[in-house]
């Protein structure tokens, strides 16, 4: 009988190599379709009337002059919350024959509002009105009374930045014979439709979900959301086929934010610099909900004695949504430069201190060896030197910068069903999503790895809720929730084929295994039957089986695994008469236990280092602080970097039996929680200041520089 | 998009009798990567858009031996990649490319570059060419990061977006109008810009049923450069830009001229740093002299006090690239 343990590196054709994705052709040839490519037969175009204010009550919606506008065929409208809390709050939609005619009937709606006074600042602790959160351990003023140790003290910030999906959220959605077919653009297939149902009067069991391909979630499309719902009214008010999707300012706006941290910190430390305390003050904006800080201190959490107090701000600005790995980026870059800092303080090399404060973290191992590999992928003895001495003669300094991040990655609850036909084709269904990231092909190459063969024999179908229900893809979660359910599913197909061919062969199932498109016998491996040949003998049955992952269970199994660790390293320049921060190189090292794909698993690290990159040095949601209004809600000043900007990007997955053994790991979030805090760090290395805020914009590090006297 | 009737005449005298007298009733439309986002957002309103595309009179690049004359609906990537600007006006072929997007350099026109309207946030938000909600500036007491930094008393605080103005105005450049009826006229670029005092103002010279023909740059002789200072590699607004204009006698400069971009509701014409450079020689010493005068009597506002330093090195090192040149 074949097992479902992982096969160990000699015995792998296709798991852990470098494998391209096996819908790369559909999606540079534009076949793929994307929930804005849709279009169904007599489809209209909705659009929807959103909030200009940011702090509003909605006295009147009449969208009489809109309704009378030719082509308008379906109109809706808010009826139960009339209090507008951020700008671009929905409060009615429109449906009509194309995108302009909907465009001009949303203008057409009156709305009437009774306007108030809005609060958007986050910049400042006194603004929090809530119960601040306290987190302590050890005996911190003690620590920092210690006239043996030194201290440092910083200001340092992070904004509110917006997912900014290439794909903005939305869906087409249709009404046929009383059931709802819908296109969504969403991380989480399986359970798109939960409430759903009740929301648009239609039964969870009379609707279909079908995303094939996303561009992009982040974290910001779990949910169905309000023009999910209001899809699915106007649909059944038109009897038509609608495509809602957010223009670019809404996606800014209302469609994910992640949250702000700002801190005030002190860092204790003994003369030969060893941390003995940590101190923050964390304030920031969630939108209008509560606020969690984010962990600080990040990583080194066994530092003795540590305060956390944290303090929420309210503010007209639209909600907050997970973005790839919560809290985890801000608590990094605030911690991780407040060490930094540190070091600079004690005339100190950075990675020496970082490695003399590895005994601090939860994996000083995994850490020690990830940082040395970094230091030798970006040659850091030929180029490190002490802050702001040694980035170069002319107005442009050279610096290196470091950071180290951990994450979760357990796989989520997860089922897959594999069929094997008789005439040996090979079928793959499971309610799960590929984002972007390669989730079918590493789908194909688990099942086909484990039937014993090429990739094109097997196909994969998913991104359909009447699939075996999978989870959601967030928490860097679905390798190792999809890789172990389809292991699974696929070795259970395996084993009812091989008791066919035992049967036939005289043999027992132990006896055989399945390999290079052959059933073959362990022991007499020239005693084989092809693949093809075996499958004929199931006569006109197909296979099915399902496979489950239960997480905990998984674990047991030592199929999948928990918590990573990563280093990065970042080599900059600064132009210090411009303000200008230019990315040389960086490094990432990351260990995420068992490889499926190389290859994805490179790209999610590079996607990340350019996302992090990204927010680094551009990204940041500017509000205007008397109207609320979000001033750069388009992608012209809500700046993403090109390829030009990213510099020299590289990867290296630790892949030794050691990190195999743990089984599979989720990646998808870690690599995008260091590049802030590398990059800060590195800019502050070469120019001999700490710009304190990201993005590191030129207004920033002029201002850093003036104050530092460092300005040429 | 609010509705509008599309016109495409064939010639510029029937293109000027279908625009109105008033701004705002009619719109040009050239390349469009500008009027169109205006037209989406509802920027412009226009009840008439009337396109160039069809007139060819309007396009290419004629050179002589005292002025290369250009068509205002020449490409930019025409432009940028014509041999004559190369040749004598690197500071326009280095303004032209560094607009970076494929897209925009070959859709957008030089006319366009010089008409289109500014990319202040609060204008593009719909506060209006001024960004006034009621009486108060939203610009003075909000995020002005990317505003003026000279004219600040005026209540034009926006920047203009032109990429050629600043450097046709240190070549000395002309520019030709025709108005109804084949009524011509020239402006010198340095007159071309100007200071919107309303809405319902435009921050050029033109009258609303006046085309933009041609752009004229005389062949003087004067090195000339232009260096910018953006955050991305690819498309993006520059912080600062700083075109410079030179003629050199005996090694010593004269009849220099020094205009900033993105830094006033016009390109900036910073007279007291062409003085300061007149009469010496070009070295390191001279050029930072010239950029400490080329930021006098800057004001800038609550938050852009970042972008005199960015002037002061754009000047410097556009004229260390002239030389250079």
């Amino acid at each position: 009988m074949a097992k479902v343990d992982w096969p160990s590196k000699d015995k792998r054709t296709h798991l852990g190599k470098r494998i391209s994705r096996i819908d790369g052709p559909l999606k540079t040839t534009g076949t793929a379709k994307y929930s804005y490519d849709i279009n169904r037969p007599k489809m209209l175009w909705a659009k929807l009337v959103t909030s200009p204010y940011a702090k509003a009550e909605v006295s009147s919606i009449d969208t009489s002059a809109a309704e009378a506008l030719p082509g308008v065929k379906a109109v809706w409208k808010e009826e139960q919350n009339k209090n507008m809390q951020y700008v671009g709050q929905i409060i009615a939609a429109v449906a009509a024959e194309t995108e302009e005619i909907a465009t001009e009937a949303a203008h057409l709606v009156k709305v009437q509002y009774n306007i108030q006074d809005a609060a958007v600042s986050d910049t400042d602790a006194s603004l929090s009105k809530d119960k601040p959160t306290l987190k302590e351990g050890g005996k911190v003023d003690e620590a920092f009374a210690d006239s043996n140790s030194i201290t440092h003290s910083g200001t340092y910030g992070i904004p509110v930045i917006s997912h900014c999906c290439l794909e903005p959220h939305g869906q087409v959605t249709e009404v046929k014979d009383d059931e709802l077919y819908v296109w969504p653009s969403t991380q989480n297939v399986s359970r798109y439709t939960d409430r759903l149902g009740d929301s648009v009067g239609i039964p969870q069991n009379k609707i279909h979900v079908d995303c094939q391909h996303m561009g992009g979630g982040f974290g910001s499309k779990f949910e169905y959301d309000k023009w999910g719902v209001i899809g699915g009214l106007l649909a059944k008010q038109s009897g038509r086929p609608i495509k809602l999707m957010l223009d670019r300012d809404l996606e800014l706006m209302i469609a994910g934010n992640r949250p702000s941290a700002y801190a005030k910190i002190k860092v204790a430390a003994t003369k030969d610099g060893t941390l003995t305390a940590l101190d923050a003050e964390v304030w920031g904006t969630g939108g209008n909900g509560g606020y969690n800080p984010p962990p600080v201190p990040y990583v080194f959490t066994k530092i003795p004695n540590t305060k956390l107090v944290g303090k929420g701000i309210r503010t007209n600005r639209g909600g907050q949504r997970a973005w790839r790995a919560p809290n985890h980026p801000q608590g990094c870059f605030l911690t991780m430069s407040a060490l930094e800092d540190t070091a600079a303080a004690l005339k100190m090399d950075a990675l020496e201190f970082f490695l003399k404060n590895v005994h601090l973290t939860d994996r000083p191992d995994v850490y020690t060896e990830e940082l040395n590999i970094a230091a030798e992928l970006i040659g850091y003895k030929q180029k490190a030197h002490l802050r702001g001495q040694g980035g170069g003669d002319g107005p442009v300094k050279r610096g290196l910068g470091m950071s180290i991040h951990t994450c979760g990655g357990m796989g989520h609850p997860s089922e897959c069903e594999v069929t094997i036909n008789p005439d040996g084709s090979v079928l793959t269904r499971i309610g799960s999503q590929d984002l972007g990231v390669g989730t079918r092909t590493s789908l194909d190459i688990v099942v086909a790895e484990t039937l014993g063969l090429p990739l094109k024999a097997v196909t994969v179908e998913l991104g359909k809720n009447s699939y075996p229900q999978s989870g959601a893809s967030g928490g860097s979660t679905t390798i190792g929730g999809i890789s172990v359910s389809s292991r699974k599913a696929a070795t259970a197909a395996l084993n009812d084929l091989l008791e066919k061919v035992a049967a036939r062969a005289n043999t027992t199932a132990d006896n055989l295994e399945a390999r290079d498109g052959w059933i073959r016998q362990i022991d007499k491996p020239d005693n084989k039957m092809a693949w093809k040949e075996a499958c004929a003998l199931l006569g006109p049955t197909p296979i099915v089986q399902r496979g489950k992952s239960v997480p905990g269970e998984s674990q047991k199994e030592k199929l999948i695994d928990a918590g990573v660790g990563g280093v990065q390293m970042a080599d900059v320049s600064v132009d210090i008469e411009t303000g200008i921060v230019t990315i040389n190189e960086m490094v990432a090292v990351q260990d995420c236990g068992l490889i499926v794909n190389l290859k994805t698993a490179e790209s999610q690290v590079f996607g990340a280092l350019i996302m992090g990159i990204t927010y680094s040095l551009f990204e940041e949601a500017v509000y205007d602080h008397k109207t609320g209004r979000m001033l750069n809600a388009d992608m012209e000043f809500y700046r993403l970097a090109g390829i030009h900007d990213v510099g020299n990007l590289k990867v290296h997955m630790m892949t030794t039996d050691r990190h195999e053994s743990r089984g599979v790991i989720g990646l998808g979030e870690p690599p995008v929680i260091s590049p802030g805090a590398a990059i800060a760090n590195a800019v502050a290395n070469a120019c001999g200041v700490r710009v304190p805020q990201l993005p590191l914009t030129p207004d920033r590090v002029i201002a850093a520089l003036y104050e530092g006297g460092k300005v040429a | 998009m609010k509705s509008f009737e599309y016109a495409a005449p064939k010639n510029i005298k029937e293109a000027t009798a279908l625009l109105s007298d008033n701004w705002g009733e009619s719109e040009i439309l050239a390349g469009g990567t500008d009027l169109v986002t205006c037209l989406k957002q509802q920027i412009a309103t226009p009840k008439r858009v009337v396109s160039l595309r069809n007139i060819s009179d309007l396009r290419g690049i004629k050179a002589d031996s005292k002025a290369v004359r250009i068509g205002a609906m020449t490409t930019l990537e025409d432009f940028a990649s014509n041999k004559d600007v190369q040749k004598h006006f690197p500071s326009l072929a280095t303004a032209a490319k560094n607009i970076a997007s494929p897209q925009i350099l070959s859709r957008g026109s030089v006319g366009g570059d010089l008409c289109q309207r500014p990319r202040c946030w609060y204008y593009r938000n719909g506060f209006g060419l001024l960004g006034k909600n009621g009486d108060t500036s939203q610009i003075k007491e909000g995020d002005n990061r990317y505003h003026a930094i000279f004219g600040t008393d005026s209540s034009a605080l926006f920047v203009n977006p032109s990429s050629l103005g600043p450097a046709l105005i240190a070549l000395g450049a002309t520019l030709k109008a025709e108005g109804p009826n084949g009524k011509k006229r020239e402006i010198p670029a340095a007159e071309f810009f100007s200071v919107p005092k309303s809405d319902k103002d435009r921050e050029y010279a033109l009258k609303a049923n006046e085309i933009l023909t041609e752009i004229s740059v005389p062949i003087s002789g004067l090195k000339n450069a232009t260096y910018e200072i953006r955050h991305r590699q690819g498309l993006d607004w520059p912080y600062v830009t700083a075109s410079v204009a030179y003629g050199e006698k005996n090694g010593n400069i004269s009849d220099a001229r020094v205009v900033l971009g993105h830094v006033a509701a016009t390109p900036w014409l910073a007279a007291s740093a062409g003085k300061a450079l007149n009469n010496s020689a070009l070295n390191e010493d001279a050029a930072a002299k010239c950029a400490e005068a080329a930021v006098e009597g800057a004001k800038p506002l609550s938050r852009n006090g970042y972008k005199v330093q960015l002037a002061k090195t754009a000047v410097k090192r556009a004229l260390l690239a002239a030389r250079a040149a």
